[in-house]
């Protein structure tokens, strides 16, 4: 589904991450995983087309998608629906307006198909009667549900997630991590999600890669079970079992720098 | 199986049972939806009914919502919809889509009488709110005087900064102009009684009493208002007013103080300056069109104006700054969180100014003929 090969991603001078590629199959759960600061969340703008890589290509089907026209990189980008970290709701629209948006200026569907289909992904997400809302009455929780419910309004073959269950109380996040299982079961699509929440890792991904802020790449792919198992990468091993790594003088000094 | 290109579905009745064959691809952007199947199968009568999905091709929401549609018709009608013969993905979404509803809150009715009180005690609150926003801000600017707060000067000299030094080239413009337009507009009707030389006057006096202090407000109220109501608002929205306060930061002396003494503090010199460039103005246009010598322009000038004149300019300056400041923090700090909520602020902010000021010249007109100024 998507396929990217040697990508570098960065501001300016500043290289984020470089010489990544991985391979994410159409179906299955994909996981950006790494520390705070590490890049995941840049890596994730440059394939929903908010910031043109430094170097590498990302195919999107057979589609090389940062060499295509503009047009045609907006046309592939209605295929993705994106859930950013604090919902990313327009505040000055109801929770149903916020859904409609994306089908009212990409679609051609009547008033009323908008308004069953507006319900329906408030349904799927159990925000079904909250549709009259604003944006700034909803919990954190609601609002993560309204903007997924939002990143599902024009169907997409895959799904973005930037953090899921940050901000979120365990038992929410579990509820969100189901819901994103339930509507890859259902819709079959595709999904990408940056997290360092390891439980929700361990539960609902296929597959992932695990990006370094040290080396600046990726420095194992795998499913997050599989790296929490198997790999003996000395920080994936530390992130993966939430341990100090054992050369790292700041952390070692925090260690004993207690009041 | 070929499926074919379009969505379609056919009923086939027998007796109370129904058989729906659905075919083609389902997909909603495509497609769009068929809003009135469901009332139409139910119509054929049938009460129990099952999926034949042979002819199925790719399928989304558009599926899923033909399937919900019927789904509850057939609840409200009394049938039953056997969904064992649908895709395995569709039976998951549809018991995900069935969760529970939460409770909408009912819309309650006001009564007239409640409306009336409400509107009382909002005006009433209003009202202290702002005495106590004019008494804090004297009491905190003599704290302030002393050094006895928590205002930070480096604060105070960037507000002064933002207020005045960056405001002094829209000053300038709008100024010269009111000034140059006043002479034009006097020295219409002044030619004609052969009294050029009293457009020199018209110009000083206007100016002076007048015009460079309003101006200089309406300048204000847009530029400097509009931007404080912008920033306070958009720090209540992110938090950060509730992070100063977590803190044990005095809100007021932190954010409001640097910003109501920066343009208080300013306004009077910007008006000094705006009487100076405005006169100049009207200096320029009298002298290049009427029959005046440069001298004469400046005598008539000197001798129009006096220095109550200037001390009614001031004042009104004073109270202009301070009040625009006000409003526009008030306005600011009571904005709501969401970015539509900052347009609104900064919105708000310079029409109340620009109202406020307006009225408070008048105010001062009146006084200023009582007094005999």
């Amino acid at each position: 589904m998507i396929e990217i090969d040697g990508l570098s991603v960065g501001f300016g001078d500043v290289i984020v991450q470089k010489d990544i590629s991985f391979k994410v199959e159409a179906g299955s759960i994909f996981a950006i995983m790494g520390g705070s600061g590490c890049g995941k969340s840049t890596l994730l703008k440059a394939m929903i087309g908010l910031l043109r890589p430094s170097a590498g290509t990302i195919h999107v089907g057979s589609e090389n998608y940062w060499a295509a026209s503009d047009e045609r990189r907006a046309e592939i980008g209605r295929g993705f629906g994106v859930l950013f970290q604090s919902g990313a709701l327009w505040s000055a629209m109801t929770v149903a307006e916020n859904v409609a948006l994306p089908m009212r200026m990409q679609t051609s569907l009547d008033d009323l198909s908008i308004a069953e289909l507006v319900n329906i992904k408030l349904l799927l997400v159990g925000l079904g009667g909250a549709g009259d809302v604003m944006p700034n009455q909803l919990s954190g929780g609601m609002r993560k549900r309204a903007g997924l419910a939002r990143a599902l309004a024009l169907d997409p073959d895959i799904l973005f997630f930037d953090e899921p269950s940050a901000g979120l109380d365990p038992i929410a996040a579990e509820r969100l991590d189901d819901m994103i299982r339930e509507l890859r079961d259902g819709f079959g699509t595709t999904v990408v999600l940056v997290s360092h929440e390891l439980p929700s890792l361990f539960e609902i991904c296929d597959d992932g890669i695990f990006l370094d802020s040290e080396t600046r790449t990726a420095i194992a792919h795998g499913a997050p079970r599989f790296l929490r198992d198997e790999c003996d990468h000395p920080t994936v091993h530390a992130f993966m079992h939430r341990l100090r790594l054992p050369d790292d003088p700041k952390l070692t000094g925090d260690a004993h720098g207690g009041r | 199986m070929s499926a074919p290109e379009g969505r379609g579905w056919a009923a086939e009745v027998n007796g109370a049972q129904a058989v729906i064959t659905l075919s083609g691809n389902w997909i909603a952007r495509k497609t769009g939806l068929d809003t009135d199947a469901a009332p139409r199968i139910l119509a054929t009568g049938a009460r129990a009914f099952t999926f034949n999905t042979a002819n199925l091709g790719h399928w989304d929401s558009a599926l899923i919502a033909f399937l919900l549609a019927l789904r509850d018709a057939a609840h409200i009608g009394g049938a039953t919809v056997d969904e064992a013969g649908l895709p395995a993905p569709a039976c998951r979404l549809l018991s995900l889509a069935s969760g529970t509803i939460p409770a909408q809150e009912q819309q309650k009715t006001i009564a007239l009488p409640v409306r009336v009180g409400l509107w009382a005690i909002s005006v009433t609150t209003e009202t202290f709110e702002i005495a106590t926003l004019v008494g804090s801000s004297c009491l905190r600017s003599a704290a302030a005087i002393r050094g006895r707060s928590a205002m930070r000067g480096g604060d105070l000299l960037n507000c002064i900064n933002d207020a005045g030094v960056a405001a002094l080239p829209i000053v300038t413009v709008v100024n010269v102009l009111v000034g140059g337009i006043l002479a034009f507009v006097g020295a219409v009707q002044l030619r004609r009684f052969g009294a050029d030389i009293y457009v020199a006057s018209l110009v000083g006096i206007a100016v002076v009493r007048e015009m460079a202090a309003l101006m200089t407000a309406i300048i204000m109220s847009g530029r400097t208002g509009g931007a404080y109501a912008a920033t306070i608002a958009t720090m209540q929205g992110g938090e950060e007013i509730d992070a100063l306060r977590a803190v044990g930061i005095p809100v007021f002396d932190y954010l409001v103080l640097p910003r109501i003494l920066a343009l208080t503090g300013v306004m009077p010199i910007l008006y000094l300056y705006g009487c100076a460039v405005g006169i100049f103005g009207g200096f320029v246009v009298a002298v290049a069109t009427l029959n005046l010598t440069p001298m004469s322009f400046i005598e008539e000038v000197g001798s129009a104006v006096s220095g109550s004149q200037f001390g009614l300019g001031l004042a009104k300056s004073l109270t202009f700054g301070a009040l625009i400041a006000m409003a526009s923090c008030r306005v600011g700090l009571r904005a709501g969180r969401s970015a539509a909520d900052v347009g609104q602020a900064a919105t708000s902010a310079v029409v109340t100014s620009v109202v406020g000021v307006i009225a408070l010249d008048a105010v001062f007109a009146i006084c200023a003929n009582a007094l005999g100024l």
